[in-house]
């Protein structure tokens, strides 16, 4: 009896890849932790039974009006108006992870665009999407991030917009060599002189071949998104208060570093551990990309 | 051929710098700021608020606003803050000093943090010491420059304060000329701060470029020929692994305004970064358009210096 050996895809060789790769493996349940955490925020608030805006000024301050340290009552200890530290990661993980996702998706969706026309076309439309992609990287990002948001007013949808507009450039940079190289191969050639239209071109030669790379951009992009959104949080320019973000909660806890390092350490380690996470199965795909492709 | 490609990256330069601030005229043109009114006082009549307006050149159209300001910058005059009257030339020079103490001493010690580890990365491939610097690079590397700051704060001022060994103050500037002794001492952590965080990409990106060479057959040649280890590594291998270093160095110039920007903040050093967010939140126009004119250029020119000193180091560049 011949045992029939099933041809595997591409992907499914970066998948056996990633499987045998245990830090990748130990990131992603991280991040499914995480994922976890913001999807359970509700239930941690219902164990603890604490509310998530809800300043419990008699047990959650000490007599002198500060932050109280960990306990069997607050977990985490309390912040300077007495609330649950430790629930306001949790709803905090929301923020940062629904920012990190949304921002990175447009971003990701302007930039394939941009740079598969750019590249596919060539031409003046290539010419213009190049110029503009060197405009945007050149740009201080953060002094217009900063400006942007001081005049529409913080809010979670601007913080959104502004760091996807920012971070597209790069996407496109990416996708467009990829397509540059990717044009001149002899399949897509072939394609070509079968009479297929540029759309099936695409969609069928050039997209599969970019999609491992771009995957590979995209995961190493969220964390990026994720420091940005918590860096105009500390700012005093991400959600207004009092939306719970990690990034907020740590402009709070600079007056009160000295006194209470519980409120600096733990929402500072949920935001070092997710972006570490998202960095290191990035990593661990690109390797899985790499080693499919040999 | 080098002419005409430093000429076309300056052209670059000059569209990015108008692009740059045409966009801030534009954020202040869909959102106007209400300095009039402040400035006026809440009891203010109309007449009053109109007459700061005017005072203000507020009354005109934003793009008059826009022309103005670029006639005068032209001739080297960034105009006057709304609330003091001070030029703004003036603002963006007394806080130069501070800035540049920190970009200067920072940059020194990112480049010598990153390309140091990352060749002792790469020179001793898979032993415990790479596996530890690629650990902790990863670590600065997804580690938000501000939280950096804080912990740094934290553990090394505040807490060997407490325990008696006050060797990092908490902050703020002191100016070089004032003292020297002091200036250095405060400068210590943010240095670290900023230099850390810039330094992690680097370290992987010299690690791999120096494996990268290393695996090259002029490499093994060299080797064969009886060189000792440590002279292909620095002498044959660091060279050409340096290239894909200073690509990125060109694109991470612009990066590190923004760490700039933190890092003044959380140790309130009293620097173009930290008074440029003061004038975000005062909306104060001038000012602001002062600075982002002013760091755009000193971008756009740190990054035509990277690219032209790339084109000298790698001839093939220039042919594109």
């Amino acid at each position: 009896m011949r045992e029939c050996v099933e041809p595997s895809g591409p992907w499914r060789m970066v998948w056996k890849q990633l499987r045998r790769d245990w830090v990748a493996v130990g990131a992603a349940v991280v991040i499914l932790a995480i994922v976890g955490l913001a999807v359970c925020a509700p239930l941690v608030a219902q164990v603890t039974r604490h509310g998530v805006d809800t300043q419990y000024r008699t047990t959650g301050l000490t007599a002198d009006g500060l932050p109280r340290p960990p306990s069997r009552e607050f977990w985490l200890g309390t912040d300077d108006l007495g609330r649950d530290v430790l629930v306001r990661i949790a709803y905090g993980a929301r923020t940062s992870l629904l920012v990190g996702v949304a921002a990175t998706g447009m971003a990701v969706a302007i930039g394939l665009v941009a740079g598969l026309v750019a590249g596919y076309f060539g031409g003046a439309v290539d010419t213009v999407v190049a110029r503009l992609v060197d405009l945007v990287l050149s740009l201080p990002f953060l002094l217009f991030a900063i400006a942007l948001v001081s005049v529409t007013g913080p809010g979670l949808a601007i913080v959104i917009v502004v760091i996807g507009a920012f971070s597209w450039a790069s996407v496109a940079r990416i996708v467009r060599g990829l397509v540059l190289s990717i044009r001149e191969r002899e399949y897509v050639e072939a394609a070509r002189a079968l009479g297929a239209s540029s759309w099936r071109i695409l969609r069928v030669a050039v997209l599969p071949n970019i999609a491992g790379p771009v995957l590979v951009y995209t995961t190493l992009l969220i964390p990026t998104v994720i420091v940005a959104e918590a860096t105009l949080s500390f700012l005093g320019l991400g959600a207004p208060p009092p939306t719970p973000t990690w990034g907020a909660m740590l402009n709070e806890a600079v007056h009160y570093y000295q006194v209470a390092w519980w409120y600096v350490v733990f929402p500072g380690a949920a935001l070092l551990v997710t972006t570490l996470a998202f960095n290191l199965l990035g990593d661990g795909i690109r390797d899985a990309v790499a080693g499919a492709d040999r | 051929m080098m002419l005409s490609f430093v000429v076309r990256r300056v052209g670059l330069g000059v569209v990015v710098l108008a692009a740059a601030t045409t966009a801030v005229f534009a954020i202040f043109y869909v959102a106007p700021p209400d300095v009039a009114r402040a400035l006026a006082g809440r009891q203010a009549t109309p007449e009053t608020v109109a007459l700061v307006e005017k005072r203000l050149g507020l009354d005109r159209p934003i793009w008059q606003q826009y022309l103005s300001f670029v006639w005068h910058a032209l001739h080297g005059d960034l105009g006057y803050d709304y609330y003091h009257q001070v030029p703004v030339g003036t603002i963006v020079l007394e806080a130069l000093p501070a800035t540049l103490s920190l970009v200067v001493g920072a940059s020194i010690l990112w480049l010598l943090i990153g390309v140091v580890s990352g060749v002792v990365s790469a020179a001793r491939h898979r032993t415990v010491t790479d596996r530890l610097l690629t650990g902790l690079a990863l670590v600065f590397y997804s580690m938000p420059t501000f939280l950096l700051g804080l912990l740094l704060l934290f553990f090394l001022s505040y807490r060997l304060s407490v325990a008696g060994i006050p060797i990092f103050p908490a902050g703020s500037y002191v100016p070089l000329t004032e003292d020297p002794a002091n200036w250095l001492r405060h400068l210590l952590l943010p240095w670290l701060t900023l230099a850390l965080v810039l330094a992690a990409p680097y370290t992987r990106l010299t690690r791999a470029a120096m494996l990268d060479v290393m695996g090259q057959d002029y490499i093994r040649t060299a080797r064969s020929k009886g060189l000792r280890k440590r002279h292909v590594v620095y002498r044959h291998a660091l060279r050409n692994a340096l290239n894909p270093v200073t690509t990125q160095l060109g694109i991470d110039v612009g990066q590190l305004i923004g760490g700039v920007v933190v890092t003044e903040t959380v140790f309130s050093i009293d620097g173009l970064g930290k008074t440029a967010i003061d004038a975000i939140v005062q909306q104060d126009l001038p000012v602001i358009a002062g600075i982002v004119l002013f760091a755009s250029t000193a971008v756009i020119a740190a990054n035509i210096l990277v690219d032209v000193a790339y084109a000298f180091l790698d001839p093939r560049v220039r042919l594109h």
